[in-house]
C-alpha cells in the first residue's frame, strides 16, 4: 500500500506552494528589463552560477554570516535549513532504495515509516552498515529538533542569541511559525508511535521513544499513530500554504536574490521586480533592530528595516516610516541577506513626493577657469569655514594648480534632493555642477564633503579622478609635497556614513592620521561606525531625538579618552561640535596644524 | 495724467479671515519645531539658492503661518534642499521638512 488519505494535506499544500513559486518567478522574469535579462541569461551559462550555488550553500544552508554574528543563532538557523535539507535528501535515498523505483510519489519519503515497517535487514544494507538509514534519519531529526528547542528559547531569551530585541511578528508569521515548529515534533511522535505499535522499524530515538510510549500508554496503538500521521501531514500542508504569505517566503526568494546578485543584477530605480525580491527576501530576523540608532538612541521603534520592508509587503507604507530614517546604512551592512534597505527606503520616499516641480532656471552658466584640480567644498563645508580654509592653505603649500569651484556661489551636489525622494529634480543640479567641473578641464576632483563625494562617484559619471580630501591629502603627503612635523595628540577617528560604509573609504584616513597623531581604538569602528545624528537622510525628527543620537555616538567614541575627535565630514563636525566635551576637528584641519610654521 | 514713476503700494493688510490656515495646522502638527522660529533670518542669510535668487525661507515660514499660499509654490520650487538653513537655525527648526511638507500640502490641495 503506498497511498493513504492523510497524505492529501501535504500533497495539496505542496502543489499550492510549487504553483505560487513558479507564478512569482515567471512574473519577475516577465517584468525584467532587457539588460537584467541579458545578465540572467549570460549568468546561467557562466562560472558565476557555481559561485552563486556556493553562496547559497554557505549562506542559505549553513548560515555562515549568522554564525559569525552569534554561534547559537547560526546553529539554530543551520539546524533548521541544513538539517531539513539532509532529512529530505536522505529520506529520498532511503525510500528509493526501499521501493526499488527511481521515481516515487513525493509524499512517499516523507511518510515512509508509515508505509514500511520492515524488521528485516534490507539487501543493500548488508553491503553498507545495517540500519544506516534508520540511524541517520533519527540523528538528523534530533539535529533539527535541537534547533527547534533553541528557537523556542530565543522567543523569550533573545539576549542569549546576541539580540537585544526580536521582531514583533504579525499574524500570518505566527501561524506559519507554529506549523513549522510542530512539523518536527509531530514527525517524531508519529514515527515513534508507529515503531512502538509495531515493535520494530524505528531508529535509535524513535524506536526507544516508541517503546516507552507503548509502555506508559498501553492504549497507544496503530490508530493513535495514524492520528499523528494526519497531524504531521496537516502541519506540513498548512505551513506550505501559509509560506508565501509569511516571512518564510524568504527561504525560496533568498535563493533567487543570491543567484541574481552573483549575476551582477542589482536594485535600480524603476526595477520593481527586484524591489519585490528584496522585500520578500527579508526573513524578519530582526538583526537590523539592534544596530539602528533610531531605536537605541532616539526611541523610535517602528521604522527599522525589518518593519519598513514588512510595511511595503503589506502595502501599508506610511510616510513617517520612510522619512524617519538616518539612511546611515548600518542595517544593510549587518543584514545577513544583503538587502539594500537604504535604497528601498529612498525608492519609497519617491512615491510620496508626487510634486516634482523644482525650478533652477536661476542658475546661470558661469565660465570656469582652467585648472588641473577642481576643489569642491560642498554646502556643509561653507558652514565650517575652517575646513575649506585649511584645504586652501594646504593646496597652496603643496603648489597645486587648483580651482575652488564653489567658493562664491555654491550649487548643491544634488544628494540632499535624492535623499528626500526627488532624484529627477536633482538631475538639474547634477547637470549644472557637471558642466562646471568638466569646463575646467581638470583631471582630479577633490571634495571635502562625503555627501558630495558619494554622489559625484555614483551619479555624475565623470571621467576624471574623484577623491575625498582625505585621499588627496594622503597622496600629497606621500609625494612629499606637504611637510609634516610630529603632532602626536591622542585622537579618535569617526568614519562618516557616506565616506566609510557608503563609499568604502576606511584605510586612507587612518593611514594619514597615523602619520600625524596617536590614533586610539574606539568601540564602533569602520563598517560598524555610528551616525553623528546630523544625517541629511533623516527628514523628519526633532532636535531632541537627533541630540540623543549624537550623545550616544559621542559616548561610544570617547571611551578611549581621546583629546580630539577627528572626522572627515563637515556635517559630522558641526553636529558633534554642538555637544562634544572634547575638541572636534576635520582631518584637513589636523593636517594644517601638523605643517611646520 | 503725468507719470512720476510712483504707484500706490500693494495692500499689506493681513486678513486672517480670508487666508487659508488649513496648511498651517497640517504642517505645525507634523513638524512642531516650526513654532520655535524667532524670525532671526539666519536661514535666509545662509541659503544656497538665496545666493542666486530671491528665495527667502523666513518669508516662506511667515507666509505659511499666515496662510498666504498664493506665492508659495513658486518660492519652494527654487529650494535645493541642501539643509544649510536647518543647520544654522539657532532654534533647531526642521526647515527641510517645512519645505517637504509644503510640497505634500500643495500636492494634496491641488494648488
Amino acid at each position: 500500500m503506498t497511498f493513504n488519505l492523510f497524505v492529501l494535506p501535504f500533497i495539496l499544500g505542496f502543489i499550492f506552494l510549487l504553483f505560487s513559486l513558479v507564478k512569482k518567478n515567471r512574473e519577475w522574469i516577465h517584468k525584467m528589463d532587457s539588460t537584467d535579462r541579458k545578465k540572467l541569461n549570460n549568468g546561467l551559462r557562466s562560472p558565476r552560477l557555481f559561485l552563486a550555488l556556493r553562496e547559497i550553500f554557505f549562506e542559505s544552508l549553513l548560515h555562515r554570516k549568522m554564525f559569525r554574528r552569534n554561534p547559537l543563532l547560526g546553529y539554530m538557523h543551520m539546524s533548521f535549513a541544513f538539517g531539513w535539507l539532509l532529512l529530505i535528501l536522505f529520506g529520498n535515498m532511503e525510500s528509493r532504495i526501499y521501493s526499488g523505483f527511481w521515481i516515487n510519489p513525493p509524499y512517499y519519503p516523507i511518510f515512509l515509516k508509515f508505509f514500511i515497517h520492515d524488521k528485516h535487514v534490507l539487501p543493500f544494507e548488508i553491503f553498507t552498515v545495517p540500519g544506516f538509514f534508520r540511524f541517520s534519519m533519527d540523528l538528523l531529526l534530533v539535529f533539527v529538533l535541537s534547533g527547534l528547542v533553541l528557537a523556542i528559547i530565543k522567543r523569550s531569551r533573545s539576549k542569549w542569541f546576541g539580540l537585544k530585541k526580536t521582531t514583533q511578528l504579525q499574524f500570518t508569521d505566527k501561524v506559519a511559525m507554529t506549523c513549522l515548529w510542530l512539523i518536527f515534533p509531530l514527525r517524531l511522535l508519529a514515527e515513534s508511535f508507529t515503531a512502538g505499535a509495531y515493535g520494530y522499524g524505528g531508529g535509535f530515538v524513535t524506536q526507544h521513544l516508541g517503546n516507552v510510549l507503548a509502555f506508559v500508554w498501553p492504549l497507544s496503538d496503530k490508530a493513535v499513530a495514524y492520528s499523528f500521521w494526519w497531524m504531521y501531514s496537516l502541519s506540513l500542508g498548512i505551513f506550505f500554504v501559509t509560506l508565501p504569505y509569511s516571512r518564510y517566503m524568504h527561504i525560496p526568494t533568498e535563493l533567487i536574490l543570491i543567484l541574481y546578485r552573483n549575476f551582477r543584477i542589482y536594485p535600480k530605480k524603476g526595477s520593481e521586480y527586484f524591489s519585490e525580491i528584496e522585500v520578500l527576501s527579508c526573513p524578519r530576523c530582526g538583526v537590523c533592530i539592534d544596530v539602528c540608532q533610531m531605536n537605541t538612541a532616539a526611541g523610535i521603534h517602528d521604522i527599522q528595516a525589518v518593519y519598513f520592508l514588512q510595511s511595503i509587503r503589506n502595502q501599508q507604507v506610511m510616510e513617517h516610516i520612510t522619512t524617519r530614517c538616518l539612511v546611515c546604512g548600518r542595517c544593510q551592512e549587518i543584514c545577513p541577506v544583503g538587502i539594500h534597505a537604504d535604497f528601498q527606503r529612498i525608492v519609497q520616499r519617491e512615491s510620496f513626493q508626487k510634486l516634482q516641480v523644482q525650478d533652477y532656471s536661476y542658475l546661470i552658466q558661469e565660465s570656469t577657469r582652467k585648472a588641473e584640480v577642481v576643489y569642491f567644498a560642498g554646502c556643509m563645508s561653507h558652514l565650517t569655514p575652517t575646513i575649506p580654509g585649511a584645504m586652501k592653505k594646504i593646496l597652496d603649500i603643496a603648489g597645486v594648480d587648483y580651482l575652488f569651484l564653489d567658493e562664491e556661489r555654491s550649487v548643491c551636489c544634488g544628494r540632499p534632493l535624492m535623499l528626500a525622494g526627488k532624484s529627477s529634480q536633482a538631475q538639474k543640479l547634477v547637470e549644472q555642477n557637471k558642466r562646471k567641473i568638466l569646463d575646467s578641464g581638470a583631471n582630479t576632483l577633490v571634495t571635502s564633503c562625503p555627501i558630495c563625494f558619494r554622489v559625484f562617484r555614483e551619479e555624475y559619471q565623470l571621467d576624471i579622478r574623484i577623491l575625498h580630501h582625505t585621499q588627496y591629502l594622503l597622496e600629497l603627503i606621500k609625494k612629499g609635497k606637504v611637510p609634516l612635523q610630529a603632532y602626536f595628540r591622542k585622537i579618535a577617528y569617526h568614519d562618516p556614513c557616506d565616506l566609510g560604509r557608503g563609499s568604502g573609504i576606511f584605510n586612507e584616513p587612518r593611514e594619514l592620521l597615523r602619520k600625524i597623531a596617536d590614533l586610539v581604538a574606539i568601540g564602533n569602528e569602520g563598517k560598524d561606525s555610528l551616525c553623528c545624528g546630523g544625517s541629511l537622510g533623516l527628514l523628519n525628527a526633532g532636535t531632541e531625538e537627533k541630540n540623543r543620537i549624537t550623545k550616544e555616538t559621542l559616548a561610544n567614541y570617547l571611551e578611549g579618552d581621546p583629546e580630539i575627535l577627528v572626522t572627515a565630514c563637515p556635517l559630522c563636525k558641526k553636529t558633534f561640535a554642538k555637544l562634544s566635551p572634547v575638541e572636534v576637528m576635520d582631518i584637513a584641519e589636523l593636517v594644517m596644524e601638523a605643517i611646520p610654521k | 495724467m503725468k507719470s512720476f514713476g510712483y504707484t500706490i503700494s500693494e495692500d499689506r493688510q493681513i486678513d486672517f479671515d480670508a487666508n487659508d490656515r488649513n496648511m498651517t495646522g497640517f504642517i505645525n502638527s507634523i513638524e512642531p519645531s516650526i513654532r520655535l522660529c524667532l524670525g532671526c533670518g539666519s536661514c535666509t542669510a545662509t541659503c544656497s539658492a538665496g545666493h542666486f535668487t530671491d528665495l527667502n525661507i523666513r518669508r516662506i515660514h511667515t507666509l505659511v503661518q499666515r496662510g498666504e499660499l498664493q506665492h508659495l509654490k513658486k518660492e519652494i520650487m527654487k529650494c535645493m534642499l541642501c539643509g544649510k538653513c536647518q543647520l544654522v537655525c539657532p532654534r533647531g527648526v526642521n526647515l527641510r521638512n517645512l519645505i517637504l511638507l509644503i510640497h505634500s500640502a500643495l500636492e494634496k490641495s491641488g494648488l
